[in-house]
């Protein structure tokens, strides 16, 4: 387990696999199209490890790492997608679901939705736990768009794309816990923010906690896609 | 400052002392002060004036049991008096020289007795505003002669030898953070205090900060001579102003002394401190958290790797240690490596301070060796529970630790052996309940504790552990069910497993130990909607709420 190799290999799924070093589990796993959950991750942003979907387990420890952190060792062996992990991410998947108020049915993101189709994958088919009901506020004061916090899982991906790529910083975190909430600013509305107006945001959020507001119903499908091609372009200037 | 310097500081405070022939230490810590012990302390003091005797009123950190405040102690007869109203001071002046205020006295013989002080050892001696009675009880000899004599790798396999261990509750071995911060590459390192005690019902490293201010900076120093570092940080939560004004004095005088600063004791060796405030975030005394406070970032914890041994404060290669950590470090030094590891256990050198709160005669702080029965600290030291009653568990470790049944009051206090009765060592928090405790509704009070001070960011620590004071709540007023339990269990496991950081990694600790030891207490709640300590309140007709929320229900997707 030099780190003078430049090129590891490790068996992911009971899969021989090669990466670089320096290189994440998930980063090599997707290269070799081995499917790991992910929520909080979108390429092209830094990595909060926090929704704890892409937690994996590493034989010889009983440590589960999140895979979009954890970077690869020589000889590692790695299982994406045991029982246990299965239990895991189900488990979390109905914290967030009794979290707020997530009803597919109304939701402009209906069909969209980066939770909803985890939950389908993941054959998540009932909720046990009793569901929190949370009254949360929507700000409607944009002119171009609104955020639905009862749609909100906190990933902070909108916490990220605005500070790390557009570099106005208007969304962060306020509160602790249960009652954490996203804001703009120092908790204004939207509207009279210092919101550049760019719009990532909305792309990147998972959900229909973001959503533009000229398209109503289903027809709101997001395309965080943009990210990798805009950071490579800048890499490249 | 030289060796002989320090000698002459001391020397020079001992004569001023030999002027007087009595001592009157008067506790002024927090329990005691908040009796009015400042009072009590002028109330000496004129006293003392008026009768002519040579009468020293000092005022000290904490004696210890806190219960009995406010404390007085008169040397050198070593008589200890309790509960000491302003108005008892000319009566203890008076009795200089005579026999002893016989109704004030406390006996506590036996509390002392079967304790061993290292941490404390000042404690109760010293005026912590005073850096002159610090160095006359040989403080910062360890500073100086270190730099004077010994080379940073010899501190190191000093503090490796002495087999000391995190005293913050992780229990990580000292010696070797020590060794992999200094040879972490990098020119600029930092040493950070952690002083964010959080635990209810914890306050030992306050009482170290508050009563001996000095043995943290000596030891901080002596950790950043070992690493390579010549900047610390002491992280001090905001709710303990005392200790931070204590603190602040403290550098000041320390820089005033040349034992900070730039080329301490003539040598290349530069090493100063800032004291940097918690804002009240319980999840910021995890160190990954902490790191972003101090960077004035929002608190919240990251994946380890990478660890602040490499990449820590500002991307540079950092030492965190808890306060008490650092205050074994200068006797450690002093003493030598073997002195320290011939006390405790096997496995857990040195001595631990413990916070002893709860349902028992003699609350306080007590320093016990590592290993001591806990039956030890209980009964003899901690005096028993209140007559009529009975013991019921102690709770150590804070809401990370566990409840041990008074079944198993014979395990020695060490790392592993309260890990293997699923609980932790933790910093020092140590409740004891009796029969009037409900377990159910400890195990909701710490839930509850995790659930606010969870920071939010990932979801298991964020929605589980409110979920679970759901359904803990659910219990403790009648309207749990048996499938209740097994989803808190369930709950339980995924928290623990799958949470971002310590906090919630250890947040269903109160939960699963209560489970294992008073699962019939549960049972009880949810099978006969009783609650067999009278604690919590039942609701009548507690079944036939409609509004609870069925079990299960459908995902719209």
């Amino acid at each position: 387990m030099t780190d003078a190799v430049e090129v590891k290999t490790l068996i992911i799924d009971d899969q021989e696999v090669s990466a670089r070093r320096g290189q994440t589990i998930l980063e090599v796993a997707r290269e070799h199209d081995i499917h790991i959950p992910t929520l909080c991750h979108v390429e092209g942003l830094s990595n909060v490890g926090a929704c704890r979907l892409c937690l994996v387990e590493i034989k010889g420890s009983n440590k589960l790492l999140p895979a979009c952190v954890a970077t690869v060792f020589e000889g590692m062996e790695v299982v994406t997608n045991s029982e246990r992990l299965r239990r895991h991410r189900r488990t979390i998947l109905e914290l967030l679901f009794a979290e707020r108020n997530h009803i597919c049915s109304v939701c402009v993101s209906n069909g969209h939705c980066e939770l909803q189709t985890l939950a389908q994958e993941q054959g998540l088919t009932h909720v046990r736990m009793p569901y929190r009901n949370p009254q949360l506020s929507v700000d409607a004061s944009h002119d171009r768009f609104t955020a639905d916090h009862n749609r909100c899982i906190l990933c902070t991906r909108c916490v990220r794309v605005c500070a790390e790529i557009e570099g106005a910083h208007v969304w962060d975190v306020m509160g602790r816990g249960i009652n954490s909430i996203v804001i703009t600013d120092l908790h204004q509305d939207w509207g009279s923010s210092t919101c550049t107006r760019c719009g990532k945001c909305v792309q990147v959020c998972p959900t229909g906690a973001l959503f533009e507001k000229s398209k109503i119903g289903t027809d709101n499908p997001k395309n965080p896609d943009f990210l990798p091609y805009l950071n490579l372009m800048r890499e490249a200037r | 400052m030289t060796i002989e310097e320090l000698e002459q500081i001391a020397e020079s405070v001992r004569r001023e002392n030999a002027n007087f022939d009595y001592e009157v230490s008067v506790c002024m810590d927090l329990a005691c002060a908040s009796q009015g012990s400042d009072k009590l302390r002028d109330a000496l003091l004129r006293s003392a004036e008026a009768s002519g005797k040579k009468v020293l009123v000092r005022r000290t950190g904490c004696m210890g049991p806190c219960s009995h405040g406010p404390l007085v102690r008169v040397d050198p007869d070593k008589t200890l008096y309790g509960h000491v109203s302003p108005g008892r001071a000319q009566g203890i002046v008076d009795s200089l020289g005579g026999e002893p205020v016989a109704e004030l006295q406390c006996e506590l013989n036996e509390h002392f007795d079967s304790q061993m002080r290292v941490v404390l050892e000042n404690a109760g001696y010293i005026d912590p505003e005073k850096i002159d009675d610090y160095i006359a009880r040989e403080g910062y000899k360890a500073l100086v002669t270190v730099l004077m004599e010994m080379t940073p790798g010899g501190v190191i396999h000093r503090i490796t030898e002495s087999g000391l261990r995190g005293r913050g509750g992780g229990g990580y071995p000292t010696g070797l953070k020590w060794g992999t911060v200094a040879k972490a590459a990098g020119d600029v390192k930092y040493v950070v205090c952690n002083g964010d005690e959080g635990d209810p019902g914890a306050f030992m490293d306050r009482s170290v900060m508050e009563g001996d201010p000095h043995r943290v900076i000596e030891g901080m120093a002596l950790a950043a001579y070992a690493v390579g570092a010549s900047k610390g940080y002491i992280y001090v939560r905001a709710e303990y102003p005392i200790a931070v004004s204590r603190l602040t004095m403290a550098l000041r005088e320390a820089r005033r002394r040349g034992l900070l600063g730039i080329n301490i004791c003539n040598t290349p060796f530069s090493f100063d401190i800032e004291i940097r405030l918690g804002a009240g975030a319980f999840v910021c005394g995890e160190e990954t958290a902490l790191i972003a406070s101090i960077e004035g970032k929002r608190g919240t914890p990251r994946p380890r790797p990478p660890y602040p041994a490499v990449s820590g404060l500002w991307g540079k290669p950092t030492l965190i240690n808890n306060v008490e950590t650092y205050a074994n470090i200068p006797p450690i030094i002093r003493n030598g490596g073997k002195w320290f590891s011939s006390m405790g256990s096997e496995r857990s050198k040195g001595t631990k301070v413990f916070a002893l709160t709860g349902k028992i005669a003699n609350t306080g702080l007590v320093e016990v060796p590592m290993g001591i029965k806990l039956r030890q600290i209980i009964e003899v030291i901690g005096g028993g529970v209140p007559p009529g009653h009975t013991l019921k568990a102690v709770q150590t470790g804070g809401p990370s630790g566990g409840c041990i049944p008074a079944e198993m009051l014979d395990i020695g206090v060490s790392y592993d052996a309260l890990m293997a009765a699923g609980s932790i060592m933790g910093s020092g928090g140590m409740i004891v309940m009796d029969d009037t405790s409900c377990m159910v509704n400890v195990a909701r009070f710490f839930i509850e504790f995790c659930m606010t001070e969870s920071c939010g960011k990932c979801i298991p620590c964020r929605a589980g552990t409110a979920q679970m004071y759901t359904l803990l709540t659910r219990i403790c007023t009648g309207k749990g069910t048996m499938d209740d339990l097994a989803l808190i269990e369930d709950l339980c496991v995924t928290v623990k497993e799958t949470s971002l950081c310590g906090l919630g990694q250890t947040a269903p600790n109160p939960v699963l130990s209560t489970l294992k030891y008073f699962r019939s207490e549960y049972l009880e709640h949810i099978a006969n909607k009783r609650c067999p300590a009278g604690v919590c309140h039942m609701h009548a007709g507690a079944e036939a709420d409609v509004f609870a929320p069925a079990v299960s229900q459908e995902v719209v997707a």
